[in-house]
């Protein structure tokens, strides 16, 4: 067994709203090890979007203890926890949110910008490899209003990919795209998993559990099941069984 | 985050909304434009009267005698008796810091030839006090040291004078005038300086030698003033401490009492003819200073609709690292960039400006370096200070809600 990348210790998370106080965590613990591809399920209310910003270190919880690749992110202020998501997290969100006008690589270099590590050439380079890695590497100078969904979102990944985090987090990555290319970006979420990399997989869509080794799924604030999935579905071979679509 | 990655991602950004980013120069250029163009015409001017000024003799002193008591009573300028032909005479031996020396005596009358006359004023001085006021004379001579050892009745005689007495054209030149009733053989004519800044005809008037208005028309034994020029301006104010010393010990004044002369340059009278020009300067200075200021909340302006529109792109860059300092600086350099582009292009504008108003209308320019700085110093300060706010704002968002911004 590998290391434990994530560790949650009983994380509370209230809200106050008004007078009221909202509890969107009750208490949730789990731990997750480098390498797992989990699913986070649960329906809107559930807590799941707390969750996910607890994890990926932009909200912080009001109860309890995260433990981020063996770094405890409660007590760290706003800049530490900057360059901690710099360093060990990879964002991909629903809607892309690449930025306008610009070309994939320098979209995908953007996280590297902000790491004074590295000069301009290995910033460069990285972005190509990372490029590489979802199968975009013939379209580097495209702008991002020249591209499809899927290659936006592609391009999304390369650039969660290109700081070689410790983990990634995707939420509802695959909600903004067609049946056919949601697979694409599964099959290419499957061969990052199979690389060796973590990824929780934020999502309502039962659907997508099926292709990840592990789901956890919450309800009002509590984790009300977590199972490890006996039987892993090829997204490839799915994608390969779709109906081609007729030109 | 290094600052040439800050630069970098700044441009970037401008460079995706170039027209917007235009617009929102404009008021700097015009800003800055109206600043060069109207300190150029402002300096300019100031440095036309210096030119005239200096035009009368840049670095030209003026004693004159200065209060003195009797009994308690205090003289009047005209019975004031303190400046001797000794202190012209130590002054021009002694002073290393004066080169041209001469004594003023003068005395106003009529000039007479044949039947034509005029009012005029005679000078009594040396052949140097025509070098100090800037005088050429254009035909025949000055009169000679010879001519002031003896007093003699010679004079030199400006053109307004010529036109009245010659009115057929005469050769003036060896004719003989008389002034009062003692005749004055012209041994040369002044070249026309025209009417000076104050209007005052300085073709008006005679230069005999000081030793003949001294003993044949004034009968006096002191001297009006005395007019030098230091060897060159910087050197004015060591000439003038030269001179007091020199003048306080021929008076014998003792430690403690008051100078019985005054001594001015002709810096004062520069300074007090520039002034108004100055003034001038500075009310162009800031009505221009105005219209930065408005250029100014023109770029707050659109950076303010700028941050509002990138929120989602504030929190993606915070969500992958960005700090809030990282954010600020960025929206700051965007700011001084826009801002020191149109510094830019203002300053080429107005100095195009500036020499389509010397060509059209002919006004004298002078455009300073200091005012290009200047411009650049005032626009970095502005893109920072009407950048700070918009840009505060932004590193100042929660990157949970920017992200969910649409």
């Amino acid at each position: 067994m590998g290391k434990e990348v994530i560790k949650l210790e009983d994380i509370k998370r209230d809200f106050k709203v008004g007078s009221e106080v909202v509890h969107a965590l009750r208490g949730v613990s789990f731990s997750i090890m480098e390498g797992e591809f989990v699913t986070i399920m649960g329906s809107s209310g559930s807590g799941k979007s707390t969750l996910l910003n607890t994890l990926g270190c932009l909200d912080t919880p009001t109860y309890g203890e995260y433990y981020l690749d063996g770094v405890a992110v409660r007590t760290m202020n706003k800049d530490q926890r900057a360059t901690l998501r710099n360093r060990k997290i990879g964002f991909v969100f629903q809607n892309y949110t690449l930025l306008p006008k610009t070309t994939a690589i320098e979209n995908v270099e953007l996280p590297l910008l902000y790491n004074p590590k590295y000069s301009r050439k290995e910033r460069y380079d990285m972005s190509v490899e990372a490029l590489k890695a979802v199968g975009l590497g013939d379209r580097l100078e495209h702008k991002s209003n020249q591209m499809s969904g899927g290659q936006m979102q592609r391009v999304a990944i390369a650039r969660a990919l290109v700081n070689n985090p410790a983990v990634i987090l995707a939420d509802e990555a695959t909600g903004n795209l067609d049946t056919r290319t949601s697979f694409e970006v599964l099959v290419l979420f499957q061969k990052l998993h199979s690389e060796g990399r973590t990824i929780i997989f934020v999502t309502h869509n039962p659907e997508i559990a099926m292709y990840s080794t592990r789901t956890i799924t919450l309800k009002d604030g509590r984790v009300i099941s977590d199972e490890y999935n006996g039987k892993i579905l090829d997204a490839a071979q799915a994608l390969a069984s779709l109906p081609v679509e007729k030109e | 985050m290094n600052f040439a990655n800050l630069f970098r991602i700044a441009l970037k950004a401008l460079s995706n909304n170039k027209f917007r980013g235009f617009l929102t120069m404009l008021g700097i250029i015009i800003g800055v434009g109206s600043v060069i163009t109207m300190l150029a015409i402002g300096q300019g001017s100031k440095k036309s009267i210096q030119a005239e000024i200096s035009e009368m003799g840049s670095n030209m002193i003026m004693i004159s005698p200065g209060a003195e008591r009797r009994g308690g009573v205090r003289m009047s300028r005209d019975d004031v008796q303190t400046l001797k032909v000794k202190d012209f005479e130590d002054i021009r031996d002694n002073c290393k810091y004066v080169t041209l020396v001469s004594p003023t005596v003068n005395a106003s009358g009529q000039a007479v030839y044949g039947a034509n006359n005029t009012p005029t004023s005679v000078y009594g001085v040396t052949q140097e006090y025509l070098d100090i006021r800037g005088y050429k004379v254009k035909d025949g001579d000055v009169f000679s040291d010879q001519d002031i050892h003896t007093s003699a009745k010679v004079c030199v005689v400006g053109q307004t004078v010529v036109d009245v007495l010659f009115p057929g054209g005469e050769e003036p030149v060896g004719k003989v005038i008389r002034f009062g009733s003692i005749p004055f053989r012209i041994v040369g004519v002044l070249e026309s300086k025209g009417t000076n800044t104050m209007g005052q005809d300085q073709d008006d008037l005679m230069f005999v030698p000081y030793t003949t208005v001294m003993k044949r028309i004034q009968a006096v034994t002191y001297l009006q003033g005395i007019t030098c020029s230091a060897i060159s301006e910087e050197y004015t104010d060591q000439a003038i401490e030269e001179i007091g010393a020199i003048l306080r010990e021929n008076h014998k004044l003792k430690e403690g009492t008051e100078d019985d002369f005054n001594i001015r340059s002709q810096q004062e009278l520069s300074s007090m003819m520039t002034s108004t020009s100055d003034m001038m300067s500075t009310l162009l200075a800031a009505v221009a200073a105005i219209s930065l200021i408005v250029g100014g909340i023109g770029i707050m302006n659109i950076m303010y609709v700028s941050v509002t529109e990138r929120t989602k792109e504030i929190g993606l860059r915070m969500s992958i690292g960005a700090k809030g300092r990282d954010i600020l600086s960025q929206f700051l350099i965007e700011a001084t960039l826009l801002s020191v582009a149109g510094g830019v292009i203002g300053v080429i504008l107005g100095i195009v400006a500036a020499y389509v108003v010397k060509v059209l209308l002919s006004y004298p320019i002078s455009i300073s370096t200091g005012s290009i700085i200047l411009s650049f110093v005032v626009c970095t300060v502005i893109g920072i200070f009407f950048g700070w706010y918009p840009a505060r704002k932004a590193s100042n968002l929660d990157p949970i809600e920017a992200l969910r911004y649409e």
